[in-house]
């Protein structure tokens, strides 16, 4: 493996691996003039467009951040401070409104700005860089590359440039920027009774925090049960499907079963329907007057009158979203697992024989380690998808049955649900960015202490 | 004794047998029953909602003449196409994105590798829609939501935009592919342009497939972003949110049959798809070159 690694890098020296601060220092004059004017270096060097490039970007930064930029970092700092007020207009005869400030507007603007600033401070670094290369080339006596030359290396050594470009944006726009937008909500009085443009909103710093983890408030009332349910749910989401799709697929799999393919073809056919289809459909399934109550009283296993509130009673909400959510879960389990099955060496099972074990003890001392080994990291995906399972619970019972304890959340609302709710529905933007972010923690520790540990983070060329 | 062995054997084999069949009988009726009870409903003819029976009276064709009759404030149709266009859109896009990103990850060594697979892991570990309210302002500064026909194109790009993120599969996929075959090219003087294109692209049809039809079936299922972002705008729903608006109180009692039927119209292309796929399903997650 080692080796192989060498000959990868086959170019002797690589200007792009020296960084900013070596170049910066070890440079000549004109490199360290071309942190100021951009490109200069690379123009002194004839190589003329790489240069004025880099210029023109300059020109464009200081005409923007001149224009635009310095009014919009002013009002990220007040988040504005004209209010919309309500004049009467004698002329006309009716109440008009001034143009206030809108704060969401200054935050966005002013992350923006942020971010622009960041590409062009990269812009600058690559401008140093590029200079000290052209210097050292220069010193050489080497050629330097020309323009064309530059085109031509996006298509080798530097294409991972050329292909991250697009997935790149993409996310800075549609990920990044929203996601900082967000996080910065989380420290102002972003909430109903400041919705711009009609109010304006302010940091409060910690604020939401500590509200939210106090003793006795009615956040913190909410927020705990919540937290707690939410995990119970991921457990027992992810343990159940593991262990009932597993033990499915080993009832498929074994020697006497015939009609493999058919069973198998019963159970995936639930994967192949939509999941907001069986979903949608399960909900009407346990309502109070549907068909699973129905079938309940025509088989006279409980009376007339009564119906059993699958989905409006808070603890048995909780169990039929667990056994819907097996119902979904089961066959991909089983699917997947099927053929690690087939993986383990038979072998083992013979001795096994020999040694006089029966079925269960094979399947606790084999079976069952064999399958954890190779699915631990399948399982911890699992569960943090089911911890962020948001289809599941808002499709089936909305989060339902509604509670008058909690801050806009039901009885079996996950944090993702209640996150949800407080942002579309009842615009408490700060509350919603504060449990996106301790949604975020929880993930990250649990993926850190997770990822670390997985063979394919530590050696991921073990195949190559 | 000796002689005694085998039957009892063979009779204790034949109960065990007979009992797991029966097992499985039940467990998988458990598992039809719901998908039955769909069909069962889309071909009621009787009206409203729950009734208190489930095998219908009588049977109908009306809940799909219904669903795609093109009057009334809920057109099937036009969601269909909708969704149509948004899932081809940023299938395509999402594609690209994921293969370029997961060759990158897989194939090139650069200084900001490592890094970037870091900030990406993390990125994946916030909640989706958490930044949906901030997603759909920057839409509404771009003037993306003006026009019914602008939020499906902004619809597509939300699906896409971030789909880089998610190329752990497809670079799994990736590192299985022998690195031979790349050094051999290299020495016939390919760049590396080259390699992804004419080497590693066809080498991966499978993963291609997977990538291609799970970013085709999202614009179907999701239900969270097209419902912020396309609002009351009932004309350029997407299915998910149309169905879902179906089974609100305002439509239930009129279109819960319907509702089943469009259930069973969505259904019909995914299984298909779903047992066309199976294959390469199982394979592009397994890796190209087996061992």
């Amino acid at each position: 493996m080692a080796g192989k690694k060498q000959t990868t890098s086959i170019k002797p020296v690589d200007p792009y691996g020296i960084d900013f601060g070596t170049a910066f220092i070890s440079g000549n004059v004109i490199t360290k003039l071309s942190a100021v004017i951009l490109g200069l270096g690379n123009i002194l060097c004839k190589q003329l467009i790489r240069g004025l490039i880099y210029l023109a970007l300059e020109c464009a930064y200081i005409i923007f951040m001149l224009s635009f930029g310095i009014g919009a970092i002013k009002n990220l700092i007040t988040l504005g401070t004209k209010t919309q007020v309500e004049v009467f207009n004698e002329a006309k005869q009716i109440y008009e409104y001034t143009v206030g400030d809108n704060s969401m507007l200054c935050l966005l603007y002013g992350v923006i700005i942020i971010f622009v600033t960041l590409l062009f401070i990269g812009i600058l670094t690559s401008s140093v860089k590029s200079a000290y290369h052209s210097q050292k080339l220069k010193e050489a006596g080497k050629p330097l590359p020309r323009f064309i030359d530059d085109l031509g290396s996006l298509r080798h050594e530097k294409l991972h440039n050329t292909l991250l470009f697009f997935p790149i944006i993409g996310v800075i726009c549609f990920t990044i920027i929203p996601l900082v937008f967000i996080i910065l909500i989380a420290f102002t009085n972003y909430d109903q009774k400041h919705q711009p443009p009609g109010n304006l909103f302010d940091w409060v710093g910690f604020d939401n925090f500590t509200s939210m983890f106090k003793l006795g408030g009615v956040l913190s009332n909410t927020f705990w049960p919540v937290l707690q349910w939410t995990f119970i749910w991921a457990i027992f989401s992810t343990f159940s499907c593991f262990i009932l799709g597993m033990l499915l697929a080993i009832v498929i799999n074994r020697e006497g079963t015939r009609y493999k393919g058919f069973w198998r073809f019963i159970f995936v056919l639930s994967i192949a329907v939509p999941q907001f289809v069986s979903l949608l459909t399960m909900s009407t399934f346990f309502n109070a007057s549907g068909p699973m109550n129905v079938m309940l009283k025509s088989l006279g296993i409980i009376s007339a009158g009564t119906t059993i509130p699958f989905l409006t009673n808070p603890l048995l909400a909780k169990i039929t979203i667990i056994c819907v959510n097996i119902w979904i879960g089961v066959p991909f389990t089983m699917l997947s697992t099927t053929g690690i099955l087939n993986n383990i060496p038979k072998d083992l099972y013979e001795a096994a024989k020999v040694d006089g074990a029966n079925v269960i003890v094979t399947f606790f001392k084999i079976t069952l380690p064999y399958m954890l080994f190779i699915m631990t990291p399948a399982l911890i995906t699992a569960f943090v998808g089911n911890i962020n399972n948001f289809n599941v619970i808002f499709l089936l019972t909305g989060g339902g049955p509604q509670s008058i304890d909690y801050y806009y959340a039901g009885k079996t609302d996950l944090l993702v649900t209640w996150l949800y709710k407080l942002t579309v529905t009842n615009k408490e933007y700060n509350i919603g960015a504060v449990i996106g972010i301790i949604i975020f923690v929880i993930l990250a520790t649990l993926s850190l202490i997770t990822y670390r540990h997985t063979g394919s983070y530590k050696d991921e060329e073990a195949f190559q | 004794m000796k002689n005694n062995m085998k039957p009892s054997g063979r009779t204790k084999k034949f109960i065990s047998n007979s009992l797991v069949h029966i097992g499985l009988a039940i467990v998988g009726f458990i598992w039809i029953l719901p998908i039955v009870f769909i069909i069962l409903t889309s071909f009621r003819q009787e009206e409203g909602t729950y009734k208190s029976y489930i095998i219908p009276k009588v049977l109908t064709l009306a809940n799909y003449k219904n669903l795609f009759a093109t009057d009334g404030s809920l057109v099937f149709t036009k969601w269909f196409f909708n969704t149509l266009c948004v899932a081809a859109v940023s299938c395509i896009l999402s594609a690209f994105f994921v293969l370029c990103v997961a060759y990158v990850f897989s194939r090139l060594r650069f200084r900001m590798r490592k890094k970037l697979m870091n900030i990406a892991l993390i990125l994946g570990m916030f909640p989706g829609f958490m930044s949906m309210i901030a997603v759909y302002y920057i839409l509404k500064g771009l003037g993306f939501l003006e026009a019914g026909q602008l939020k499906l194109v902004a619809l597509a790009l939300v699906y896409s935009a971030g789909s880089g993120l998610g190329f752990y599969i497809a670079k799994g996929f990736f590192d299985t592919i022998p690195k031979t075959i790349d050094e051999a090219a290299y020495i016939d003087g390919a760049t590396k342009w080259d390699v992804f294109t004419k080497i590693t692209i066809p080498l991966s049809k499978p993963i291609i497939v997977n990538t291609l039809l799970t970013s085709f079936m999202a614009p179907w299922v999701d239900y969270i972003f097209a419902k912020v972002i396309l609002g009351q705008d009932r004309e350029y729903y997407t299915v998910a949110i149309g169905l879902w608006t179906m089974l609100q109180k305002e439509f239930i009692q009129y279109y819960y049959t319907t509702f089943f039927a469009g259930c069973i119209i969505i259904s019909i292309p995914s299984v298909i798809l779903f047992i066309f796929i199976q294959k390469f399903y199982v394979e592009g997650v397994s890796g190209a070159v087996k061992g």
